[in-house]
Order: C-alpha cells, then sequence, then structure tokens
C-alpha cells in the first residue's frame, strides 16, 4: 500500500503557492470528512464483520470491533462453497483478463498505427458498443450460450466477459500506441534491429502501464460483474463469488438474518481486490488519463 | 504526431495487416455482442412467449412489440423515472467528482492521500458487496443511519427507507453516486495535474480570479476527460441494474421501484414475454444512442484532429 501512496503522491506535485489561510483550512477540513464518509461503508462492513450478530441486533450499535473475534469468518467458510466459487472466479477473470488483452491490444495497434478502409467505422462501432444495455443483451445471451452448450461453463462467461471489456480497452490502449512515436521503432530498424526486434524492445516497454492498467480495468469488471453471471452460471457450483455472496445472504434471510456473518461473508469477496487496487492504483489513474486525454 | 506517423507506415506495410490485428477482436464483438444484438432485433419482431420457449414456432407480427410498449402507460413511467435518476446521478458524480478532484488539488499532501485512499476503498467495492453493506446501513430495525438520525432527535426509529418511492431513489442515488465519484475524481484530478503550474502561475500574477482561471483555462483543458467521463456516467446510470435489483431484493416493492434495467429483466426473465423485453431493449438501445449522439461526434472530432 505504501508504494503506491508514494507514487500517487510524486505523480502529482502540489502547487508551490501555498499559504495557510482560512479558506485552506477549511478546505482541508473538507477534504478529511469527505475522506472518512467514502471509506466509512468499509470500516463498517469490516467492524460489523467481527462482532457477533447479538450486538448487531441490539438498540445501541458498537462502533468499534470491541470483544470481537473471527467466528463469523469461520461460519462464513464452513457454510457451503466459497472456495468453489472463489476458483471459478479466478479462471473466469484471469482468462477474460489475457484474452482482453490480447485482443484490444492487436485492435489499438492497428487503429493507431495504420489507417485503412473500415478504421472509422469499427472506432464508431467500438464506441458504440459500450453503450449496449447489457441488461437488454443478456437474455440474447443466455439463448447464445444455451444454444453452444456453456451454459454455467467458465468459459462462456469468460466470453461474454472479454466482449464486454474489448471495446472500454481497446480505446484506452489506443491512447497509449498514439503516444508512442513509430519514428522510434523506425530508427531502431535503421540501427539493424529486425521489425519484431523494434517492436518489443522499444515500443512493447513504453506500453507496460496501458497494459497493466487495462489489465487491472479488466480484472475489476470481470471479479465484480453481476448481472451476467446471475443469467448464465445458475447451478449452485458454478457461481462466481459475488452470486455466492448473494446466495449467502438469501440462505441467512430464510432464517433471521445474521448480520454478522453476511458482513464477514462480504469482506471476503471484497478484500482480494481492495488489497489489489490499492497496490495499482497509481498505475491505474495515470492509465486512465493517458488513454483518454492522448489522442 | 499521431496523425502523420501512421500514414507513412502504412505505405510500407502490407495492408492486411491491420484486418489481421483487429481478426480477434471483432470476432468476439460480433460472436458475443453483435448476434445478442441481431437476436434482440429480430425477436422483437416476434410473438416470442412462454409457449415458444418451449418449442412451439414464433409469429412474425412485425412492429406489434412496439406499438404494445408506446401505448403502455406504465413504460412511459418508467422511461421517465429512468431518465430522471439517470440525470440527476450522472450530473451529480461529475459535479462532486470534479469538486474533490480541484479539493485534491489545494489540500495539504497527508490529507489527500487519505482521501484518495478513502475514495480507492469505496471504487474497489464489488457491487455486492456494496450493496449488502448500504442495505445494513439503511436497515429499518438495526442500521446505523437511522439510529444516527434518531439520535439526532429525528423521528427515524424503524423508518422503513424503501417502502417510498422517492426515499428508494434517494438511497439508490446515495449509492449510485458514492460508487461512481473516485472513477470521476481520479479521472479529473488526473487530467489536473496535466495542467501546467506556470501557467495558472502566470494567470494569477495577471489578476485572473479563481474562478476566470478556472472556466478559462483548467476547463478547457480537461475537456477531453470531463466529455468521456460525463458520457459513461450517463450510459452507465441510464442502465443501473444491479443496484435497484439488490435494492428490490432487500423488500422494495418492484412495480413502483423499476427502472428500465429493471423492467426488461421482469419483462424477459419474470414474465417470459421475450418479444416485448427484445423490442424494450432496442427502444433502450436507440435512447441511449440519442443521448450519446452528442458525445460521440465530438470524440470522433478529436480523433481527426
Amino acid at each position: 500500500m505504501n508504494a503506491s501512496l508514494t507514487r500517487s503522491a510524486v505523480s502529482a506535485p502540489p502547487p508551490t503557492v501555498r499559504r495557510w489561510r482560512p479558506g485552506r483550512l477549511l478546505a482541508n477540513l473538507i477534504a478529511v470528512l469527505v475522506a472518512l464518509i467514502w471509506a466509512f461503508p468499509v470500516y463498517w462492513m469490516i467492524n460489523s464483520s467481527l462482532l457477533p450478530n447479538a450486538v448487531l441486533v441490539s438498540t445501541r450499535p458498537r462502533l468499534g470491533p470491541w470483544g470481537g473475534s473471527f467466528d463469523n469468518y469461520a461460519a462464513a467458510l464452513a457454510s457451503g462453497s466459497f472456495f468453489t466459487s472463489l476458483k471459478t472466479s479466478l479462471i473466469v477473470t484471469l482468462t477474460a483478463v489475457v484474452a482482453c488483452l490480447l485482443f484490444a491490444f492487436c485492435a489499438a495497434l492497428a487503429i493507431s498505427r495504420y489507417r485503412f478502409r473500415g478504421r472509422t467505422s469499427f472506432i464508431l462501432a467500438v464506441l458504440f458498443i459500450q453503450m449496449l444495455p447489457a441488461e437488454g443483451l443478456f437474455i440474447a445471451q443466455y439463448k447464445l450460450m444455451a444454444n453452444l452448450g456453456l451454459l454455467n461453463q467458465a468459459v462462456g462467461l469468460a466470453v461474454l466477459y472479454t466482449a464486454a471489456v474489448v471495446p472500454f480497452t481497446v480505446w484506452m490502449l489506443r491512447g497509449f500506441v498514439a503516444g508512442v512515436p513509430a519514428d522510434l521503432e523506425e530508427a531502431a530498424m535503421v540501427d539493424g534491429c529486425s521489425r519484431s526486434g523494434a517492436f518489443f524492445r522499444i515500443t512493447f516497454p513504453l506500453l507496460a502501464p496501458g497494459l497493466v492498467a487495462s489489465g487491472v480495468y479488466a480484472f475489476l469488471q470481470a471479479w465484480n460483474e453481476f448481472t451476467i453471471a446471475l443469467v448464465i452460471m445458475q447451478k449452485e457450483d458454478a457461481r462466481t463469488l459475488p452470486l455466492w455472496l448473494r446466495g449467502f445472504i438469501q440462505a441467512s434471510a430464510t432464517r433471521e438474518t445474521d448480520w454478522g456473518q453476511v458482513m464477514a461473508a462480504s469482506t471476503l469477496v471484497a478484500l482480494p481486490v481492495i488489497v489489489f487496487f490499492l497496490i495499482v492504483q497509481g498505475r491505474l489513474t495515470s492509465g486512465l488519463v493517458a488513454g483518454a486525454v492522448k489522442g | 504526431m499521431a496523425q502523420t506517423s501512421p500514414r507513412r507506415t502504412a505505405r510500407r506495410r502490407p495492408n492486411w495487416a491491420p484486418y489481421a490485428l483487429l481478426t480477434p477482436a471483432v470476432a468476439i464483438l460480433l460472436a458475443a455482442l453483435a448476434y445478442p444484438v441481431g437476436w434482440q432485433l429480430y425477436t422483437s419482431t416476434l410473438k416470442f412467449g412462454l409457449a415458444q420457449q418451449f418449442g412451439q414456432a414464433a409469429d412474425f407480427i412485425g412492429l406489434s412489440n412496439y406499438a404494445e410498449l408506446l401505448s403502455d402507460p406504465q413504460i412511459w413511467a418508467v422511461v421517465g423515472r429512468s431518465l430522471l435518476f439517470c440525470l440527476i446521478n450522472a450530473t451529480g458524480t461529475v459535479t462532486i467528482g470534479v469538486a474533490l478532484a480541484l479539493l485534491m488539488q489545494v489540500v495539504a499532501k497527508a490529507v489527500r492521500i487519505a482521501l484518495q485512499v478513502g475514495l480507492l476503498l469505496a471504487w474497489a467495492m464489488p457491487v455486492v458487496t456494496a450493496m449488502t453493506v448500504w442495505v445494513w446501513l439503511f436497515n429499518w430495525h438495526f442500521g446505523l443511519v437511522n439510529w444516527f438520525l434518531t439520535k439526532l432527535g429525528l423521528p427515524f426509529t424503524n423508518h422503513n427507507w424503501l417502502e417510498q418511492p422517492s426515499s428508494f431513489y434517494a438511497v439508490a442515488t446515495i449509492i449510485v453516486v458514492w460508487m461512481s465519484v473516485p472513477f470521476v475524481a481520479f479521472s479529473v484530478y488526473a487530467g489536473l495535474t496535466q495542467v501546467s503550474t506556470e501557467v495558472m502561475e502566470a494567470a494569477q500574477l495577471d489578476g485572473a480570479s479563481g474562478h476566470r482561471r478556472f472556466t478559462q483555462i483548467v476547463l478547457p483543458l480537461i475537456r477531453p476527460v470531463l466529455m468521456i467521463v460525463l458520457l459513461l456516467q450517463i450510459i452507465w446510470d441510464l442502465r443501473v441494474f444491479t443496484q435497484i435489483r439488490l435494492l428490490q431484493d432487500a423488500g422494495a416493492p418492484a412495480s413502483s421501484t423499476d427502472l428500465l434495467g429493471t423492467y426488461i429483466y421482469r419483462l424477459g426473465v419474470g414474465s417470459s414475454n421475450f418479444g416485448l423485453a427484445a423490442a424494450m431493449s432496442v427502444f433502450v438501445l436507440i435512447l441511449t444512442v440519442l443521448l450519446s449522439a452528442p458525445y460521440v461526434r465530438s470524440l470522433m472530432k478529436e480523433d481527426k484532429a
């Protein structure tokens, strides 16, 4: 986490003129308040996950995890298929990320390094595809997967996720590829590099931040996706983690909902992403901007 | 630069190369998105209900599904609610996001990092997890929000937030804005860091007020980022599904709180009226394209420039 903090701090030089005026003090106070408000639900989730349900449903909320334990986590892990879902989520997500990066990178290379017939139509199509309402398509996608026999299969879900993420990734990577001048590659070739050598030694390393940013974006989309998974992965042992969480909540609601266990289950689903996100965030935001700003 | 160099290289490389490079992306988009869209268009002209689901032939009924949709007052209520929800959420998110990005620029370094970590935590939360926590916070019986408001002396003991559509949408708005602001704030902040400090200081020395510096220097420079971010928010908020669906799961009356996404879901998966649901999807698609056409046009212009 520290590494990402310093990176984000370094990437943004503070304005040189800095005087302590009442306005500035107020701005700092507001910023701290906003930070607390935004982080609070996450804190409250972890806090509740450590407390026994009897405490949670009493009239006075306990604002810190005093007298807490990890019992809720043990209960959440013990009840059913967390690890099966974890495995499904990992397979689907990693497949989607790798496929998406590969496909989107090739496409970005094509539209930023070549002018060809159909280029504008492709860019337009990419932009419009992002607007397709996923909720309007899932019935058709369900039919498609049913016809292919890919319902409840990680591969089927990974294909749909890849298609869903490719357009935005193409758009993002295109900014990076355009940012690396082709002249650089040509100069290397004049100096005796082969075409592929020039590409892998010169262009590829310069694109690494863009690939990381796009990869993270794809990872998060696939890991957190709920709607398509809800429709495609209906069998219990085919569930991804978000579906496992929903199932856990519903199972808990048939009895008296055990909020402590529900919060522990929520934390289990969220924690990997939060940790991962804090590590890579500096690269992600710079990637977003490079993709958006550079023509 | 981006414009001249591709042309030069294009002449030397064989011209099938770009098509080969595009093939995988185009193939997967055709299979997983274009085919469903085509199916959608086709199905929207059929009478396709539960019976057809079980093998009965579907009759071609032309535009009857569309006629049925357009004459149904309930649909217009859903469309109106969705548009209102989308506009309030998109403008709210972008306004707060820009405000926080500007805030990050003026506060002390430690405070900025605190703010960034706070936003990051919210951004990283999976939707289903975030919804669970918010439902727990707004729980009518044991929720922290009601406890806090009661503490302040307000009559919120056992208040059910999800019962009335207006407070249902208020809760949904809080959640959606909370989730979406970090993306906007980080993108705009990163855009702001590319505005050179020399220019800002020069403007300050020349006596430009803070307001003028913002509208005349900062705003034009971060316009591309703002455009993209606003476009994405409009698209995402118009088709908001998961948040509404999970709030309905938590005990809200579905019929009076449906937005476009959940309405299509209920038509299709709930009532098995796939023909009507498909027509509705096509309608939403057209609506989205109309809403975002101006942005797409200006993005294309920037591509040519």
